[in-house]
């Protein structure tokens, strides 16, 4: 099996490094000190494990593991037993470390990694959309009008209403983001914030917390920001 | 009586590996020191929260030095700068000057 450690302490991943050296079929293909650029080497390479510290800044372990796909096994490692119950919410999630490790409880993990590692493999997380074709129509005063795709900028929602904007006009839509959801293409289209779902070929920048699409300056939030970051094709 | 630092765990890591044992500690005088003055920068910003995020991260390398004590310490002043409760900060800088202390001749 090979792994890679992500932990924003020196010290950690060292630890981790020197416990997996005692593991015979294990090997440690690389550290990270940030999910962020454990993120950019995933998108490349596949592992079959990740020791992971949950309590990193900008970026934390519980974020990260959103960004996987097809996530592989995973170890938590923490010097906090409070995240225990999140922890196992995560079907990928197969032990929970607290630190300082010993080698006998480091040892125990291994051998559950290699049992889930035997069973079948994780499904996908992500259900592909059904095949909506390049365009949506929208009813604005009793008049179904086309709309392509990648005409489509943003979509906000404003109480009952949702306003579509493209790049030549605005409409107004009594609607619900949820429902106009479910006519996009999942390619094109991600939803950002509660009020937002955006055209994801259509973004220019990406600055702290938020999304600028032509002048509009779209929130990120929190709980949207690991999906988006995972669909970025980081260099 | 005062809680000193110690090696005990990482020698039980390291076994017979003395590389892995300096290594480590190489890592802990380089990190150590600048996780001392992240702490004092951000306790003297009265930055409550990336004052406790620093505590969160050294109370790790109290555990691993057998600092015991001032681990649990530090497990109760992370969360009383949540609140902005500075109380421990004396307590708390005197564990990092124990430790700082301790790794300043520190070899394998």
């Amino acid at each position: 099996m090979n792994c890679i450690i992500i932990d924003d302490e020196a010290a950690a991943r060292a630890i981790v490094a020197q416990l997996c050296s005692t593991i015979s079929n294990l090997e440690v293909i690389e550290e990270f000190p940030s999910a962020i650029e454990a993120i950019k080497f995933l998108n490349q390479q596949t592992v079959d494990v990740i020791f992971l510290d949950i309590h990193m800044p900008m970026f934390t372990g519980f974020d990260f593991i959103q960004t996987l796909k097809n996530p592989p096994k995973i170890v938590l490692i923490t010097s906090d037993k409070n995240f225990a119950i999140e922890a196992y919410e995560y079907e990928a999630i197969v032990d929970y470390l607290v630190k300082p490790i010993t080698k006998e409880r480091f040892e125990k993990a291994i051998k559950k990694v290699e049992n889930a590692v035997t069973q079948k493999s994780l499904s996908p997380n992500s259900v592909k959309k059904p095949d909506v074709g390049n365009e949506l129509y929208i009813n604005i005063d009793r008049r179904l009008i086309k709309l392509k795709f990648n005409e489509i900028l943003l979509i906000e929602a404003q109480g009952d209403y949702i306003t579509v904007k493209t790049e030549k006009k605005d409409y107004k839509v009594h609607n619900t983001l949820k429902k106009i959801k479910e006519k996009l293409p999942g390619n094109l289209f991600i939803q950002i914030h509660r009020s937002y779902i955006i055209n994801f070929t259509k973004i220019i920048d990406i600055e702290d917390n938020s999304v600028l699409i032509e002048k509009n300056v779209i929130p990120i939030s929190r709980s949207n920001r690991p999906e988006l970051m995972r669909r970025l094709n980081l260099l | 009586m005062k809680e000193v630092p110690n090696l005990k765990y990482i020698k039980e890591l390291a076994g017979d590996d003395k590389a892995f044992e300096q290594k480590f500690i190489d890592i802990v005088k380089l990190e150590f020191p600048e996780e001392k003055q992240e702490y004092i920068n951000c306790y003297t910003g009265n930055k409550y929260l990336s004052t406790a995020e620093i505590v969160h991260k050294l109370k790790h390398k109290f555990n691993i030095l057998g600092m015991h004590e001032g681990y649990r310490l530090a497990v109760t002043y992370e969360e009383e700068l949540k609140l902005e409760n500075t109380n421990l900060h004396t307590s708390f800088l005197r564990v990092l000057e124990t430790i700082e202390a301790y790794i300043k001749d520190l070899k394998a």
